[in-house]
């Protein structure tokens, strides 16, 4: 119950810091109830003590390098913005995650480009996982010669920082009948064996694009095999899901796993059924900038519980 | 008979090429979806769903949509890869049979081409 009353208090910071300007929102979770917070917070000072610390890491998605549609014809000056943004943060995050859809076509000029963005970042430890739009060139060309190093072109991977069992899962390559995204066979193997013989305790950050939960099936937002791998990671006291895809926060709290989707910093997208399918979403310029954004986390205490921050560029 | 039919299809195809070139001319790429060897891809499907071309003859894609789609097949023969809006992407179909396709960014759009 203590952690309802963390939750609730960062809820009045974040209404509190939104009247600032609404530099963006940060989630506390705090066994497994995830409220969100003014990312302002994040920069100020005065609240860092809210925040215990430094965040472990930032989540970056959905950069669509490429696309230059009236919904945002300059992502590339968005992306830019979104890395001045966490570059002014005080308290810097260990490492990036971006968590797919790097480009919008998978063409050579568009990874360099997103490279180059990307190299400007303060933080230098960057890890990917591929987008269905990253790779629609098939496998083993743009994405996997830049980023097929940490996985042997496999895409998926799982490394150690600080303590947290790293996951980055790949569910764009595998599409089930029904249009949502999957894992397969071999990748849901290698999952179980990597998560066997760690202990309960141990906190786990698994990264994916796609939701890996069922948001909206007609329009492919979930993973069809996903409840194969949600269950080896049940016994875990601390597990957070990161995805992308839908260019927009939507999270569910399932047992002690916290499922949460990030904002896209190229352009959002509509809500699940809304008009014929989920391309991108033209708002009134003023409020496009309070509709991209990144998530940073921070994960700390014993047991275990993850803070999620989702800052808006405006 | 045969002489008769042929001068009909002969008529047909008359027909259907100077309706194209209206269409064309108009600018409204939807129209492409009528041209037997054309496929459209607009609001996330692709039109028409399923095509009969004869063996040797090339189909033709065109996206319409503002988000790209990809025309890639089931069993790895031919794949686009991303196609901008207005995009095509063209592909000759050399053997008989029933080629399943879809969009890899969006994969619930499904269909088919079937070659005789």
């Amino acid at each position: 119950m203590s952690s309802d009353s963390e939750v609730n208090q960062s809820r009045r910071g974040a209404l509190k810091c939104l009247a600032f300007g609404g530099a963006g929102t940060l989630f506390l979770l705090s066994g497994g109830v995830l409220a969100p917070i003014d990312l302002a917070l994040a920069a100020s000072k005065k609240s860092a003590h809210a925040m215990t610390g430094t965040p472990l890491f930032l989540q970056i998605s959905d950069t669509h390098i490429g696309f230059n549609k009236e919904a945002n014809p300059d992502v590339a000056g968005t992306l830019k913005q979104t890395i001045d943004f966490v570059n002014a943060m005080p308290a810097k995050p260990a490492l990036t995650i971006h968590t797919g859809d790097i480009t919008h076509l998978s063409k050579a000029e568009e990874f360099d480009t997103a490279s180059q963005l990307l190299s400007g970042l303060n933080i230098t430890e960057l890890h990917t996982i591929p987008g269905e739009h990253d790779i629609t060139d098939g496998i083993g060309t743009e994405y996997f010669n830049r980023f097929g190093q940490a996985s042997a072109n496999k895409g998926y991977y799982s490394f150690d920082h600080n303590g947290v069992h790293f996951i980055a899962l790949v569910n764009v390559m595998n599409f089930k009948p029904n249009g949502l995204g999957a894992f397969g066979d071999d990748q849901l193997a290698w999952l179980e064996q990597d998560l066997k013989g760690r202990s309960s305790s141990t906190p786990i950050v698994v990264f994916a694009h796609m939701p890996m939960w069922t948001i909206y099936e007609p329009w492919g937002w979930g993973t069809g095999d996903a409840d194969q791998a949600t269950s080896y990671l049940s016994r875990f006291g601390s597990v957070t899901v990161l995805n992308g895809h839908i260019h927009q926060i939507v999270q569910k709290v399932e047992g002690n796993i916290t499922f949460h989707t990030a904002r896209s910093t190229a352009y959002p997208q509509p809500t699940a059924g809304d008009g014929p399918g989920p391309g991108p979403l033209k708002v009134p310029s003023d409020r496009l900038a309070k509709m991209l954004g990144v998530t940073s986390v921070k994960i700390s205490g014993h047991p275990s519980s993850a803070v999620l921050t989702d800052t808006t560029l405006g | 008979m045969l002489t008769k039919n042929f001068g009909r299809n002969l008529i047909n195809a008359f027909a259907v090429t100077a309706m194209l070139a209206t269409t064309s001319a108009a600018g409204t790429g939807a129209a492409m979806a009528q041209d037997a060897n054309a496929v459209v891809m607009k609001n996330f499907d692709f039109a028409p769903m399923s095509i009969t071309v004869k063996v040797g003859s090339s189909v033709t894609w065109k996206n319409l949509d503002g988000e790209p789609h990809t025309v890639t097949s089931v069993d790895g023969l031919f794949r686009s890869g991303a196609l901008d809006q207005n995009d095509t992407f063209t592909f000759k179909f050399e053997k008989p049979g029933t080629y399943k396709y879809l969009c890899s960014i969006h994969p619930r759009m499904m269909a088919s081409v079937v070659v005789q």
